[in-house]
């Protein structure tokens, strides 16, 4: 476990501890988010026939860097009628509450912040955090725009938060556990133990979980969709209302660390994902490293195969955005509450019956 | 001084610091948003505590629902009114007695209380012996919650409805 590791070398447990923190931020998502703003920038325009940014290096490479560059350099405003100590407040609240979550995602078998019990329940409680900042930035900003904005994502991140539990549930009676290591190691193997396969159940069980795991999934993927805000569920920023949601009024570094917990919300949903119904950071076809007999690649293949997978499931989301229209607050409130709702606890119904049998 | 000591004073300085600024703020959107500090540094306390279930549950239920609504609440009503919500204090005498007697009541118990005190178990996970707790021993209690839950739900979907 690095966590150990890191404080062998260091000699201290509190030292090991901050380094193995800040690991995930430095190492993993600021240069995702470096990758996803250029990669969303380009799929965008490729989707829509155009070239996207093409100035700054080789087919434009560096744009995301000049864009940070830029955004250092601005001015913080903060105008006049703004909460001046909330409004500072909420940004760092928002990034906490989603880097929060990196913190029980278990990125290789020898990487995971903390292994803990309940790992996938204490996703799900973290992120209600995110929802206050939300709604203190909306709030601080003192505009009536940022006030809607945040309102409609606290009630819509509220709402998808139902349908994604009651998949949780299902994963919960299928694996018999909410450690997210645990949960990941039920699927070892090849890709037929993956959940959505129905998991490394034998039998004729097997066969009959798979259409109602194929529905779970595609229930959680829609209910993540929404708690990212992300389009067709984009309705707290949508631009042609709401200038840009709750995120209005800020600018330079704080509009950056929204921006930053944006894409790590999409990454840490996809991760969620990948790890209830995907086989987590295990490979499809099995290592090189037990081919070769070099057991230090394998963490390491762990780690490719995870980050491959979840940019797949980003990806998808940004391919989403791209064609998709947004949906209005009553369909969106009726997908949730109409459809989903009630369809995931049916299939709960349903996978609970087959585990029992 | 241990790394656990640390944590636990950090924690109790979030919680009782918030929960003072809490009652003595006039706004009531700071002391809705300092509320949230006070119930993290509770769950953190849960969490030194080994419950580690009743943590995420603190979060989940008092971070995720009540204190999200009760922001709702106050920022629906805060400024859109011309009723500026602001909180005073009124009959200061009647309630000094009686926070006076209380804490007076919290002190004798706390110190005449026989306490017992246990090594640190180290928990594997609270929450297979809560499951499994609740489903057999107290699985007429947990049935009577839910269905008062389910009637509290009914009568809020009516009571909107109407």
């Amino acid at each position: 476990m690095i966590y150990e590791f890191l404080s062998n070398i260091t000699g201290s447990e509190i030292l090991g501890a901050i380094i193995s923190a800040f690991l995930p931020l430095f190492l993993f998502i600021l240069p995702f988010a470096l990758i996803a703003v250029l990669l969303e920038r380009k799929v965008s325009a490729h989707m829509q026939d155009r070239l996207g940014p093409m100035r700054v290096g080789y087919h434009g490479i560096l744009q995301t860097v000049a864009d940070i560059l830029k955004l250092i350099q601005k001015e913080d405003i903060t105008a006049d009628a703004n909460d001046k100590t909330l409004f500072n407040l909420a940004p760092i609240l928002v990034f906490a509450g989603s880097y929060a979550v990196f913190a029980a995602i278990p990125f290789s078998s020898s990487y995971l912040g903390s292994n803990i019990n309940l790992g996938l329940f204490f996703i799900i409680g973290i992120s209600g955090i995110v929802v206050a900042g939300i709604l203190m930035a909306g709030w601080a900003s003192n505009n009536k725009y940022t006030l809607l904005g945040a309102m409609r994502s606290a009630a819509q991140l509220i709402s998808y938060e139902i349908p994604t539990i009651m998949i949780v549930v299902t994963i919960l009676m299928v694996t018999g556990t909410l450690n997210l290591k645990e949960i990941t190691e039920l699927q070892s193997g090849y890709f037929w133990n993956w959940l959505i396969f129905g998991g490394n159940v034998t039998g004729i069980a097997k066969y009959l979980l798979i259409p109602f795991m194929i529905v779970g999934f595609v229930i959680i993927y829609i209910s993540t969709l929404a708690e990212v805000n992300r389009t067709p569920f984009d309705i707290p920023e949508a631009e042609s209302e709401l200038v840009s949601g709750y995120h209005t009024e800020y600018s330079g570094m704080k509009f950056a660390m929204f921006f930053l917990a944006e894409y790590a919300n999409m990454f840490a949903v996809s991760a969620i994902v990948v790890l209830l119904f995907f086989g987590g950071y295990h490979s499809p076809f099995g290592y090189l490293g037990n081919t070769f007999g070099i057991t230090w690649l394998i963490p390491i293949e762990q780690l490719l195969w995870f980050t491959f997978k979840g940019v797949g499931f980003v990806l998808v989301q940004m391919w989403l955005r791209w064609t998709l229209p947004r949906l209005r607050v009553d369909q969106l409130m009726a997908v949730c509450w109409k459809y989903l709702i009630p369809i995931a606890f049916v299939n709960l119904l349903i996978v609970g019956l087959i585990t029992l049998l | 001084m241990t790394v656990y000591d640390i944590i636990f004073y950090l924690f109790a300085l979030i919680t009782i610091g918030s929960a003072f600024f809490v009652v003595t703020l006039r706004n009531i959107v700071y002391s809705a948003f300092f509320l949230l500090f006070t119930l993290f540094g509770i769950a953190g306390l849960y969490v030194l505590l080994s419950a580690d279930f009743i943590a995420i549950v603190q979060l989940v239920v008092y971070v995720g629902g009540i204190l999200v609504l009760l922001l709702f609440g106050v920022m629906l009503t805060h400024k859109i009114t011309n009723v500026q919500i602001k909180t005073g204090t009124l009959q200061i005498i009647p309630s000094a007695v009686a926070v006076l007697v209380l804490a007076f009541a919290l002190i004798k118990i706390f110190l005449t209380t026989n306490w017992k005190t246990m090594e640190l178990v180290s928990q594997n996970s609270s929450a297979q012996g809560l499951g499994v707790l609740l489903i057999n021993q107290y699985s007429v209690v947990f049935e009577l919650l839910g269905i008062l839950l389910l009637i509290a739900l009914i009568g809020a979907a009516s009571m909107a409805r109407r």
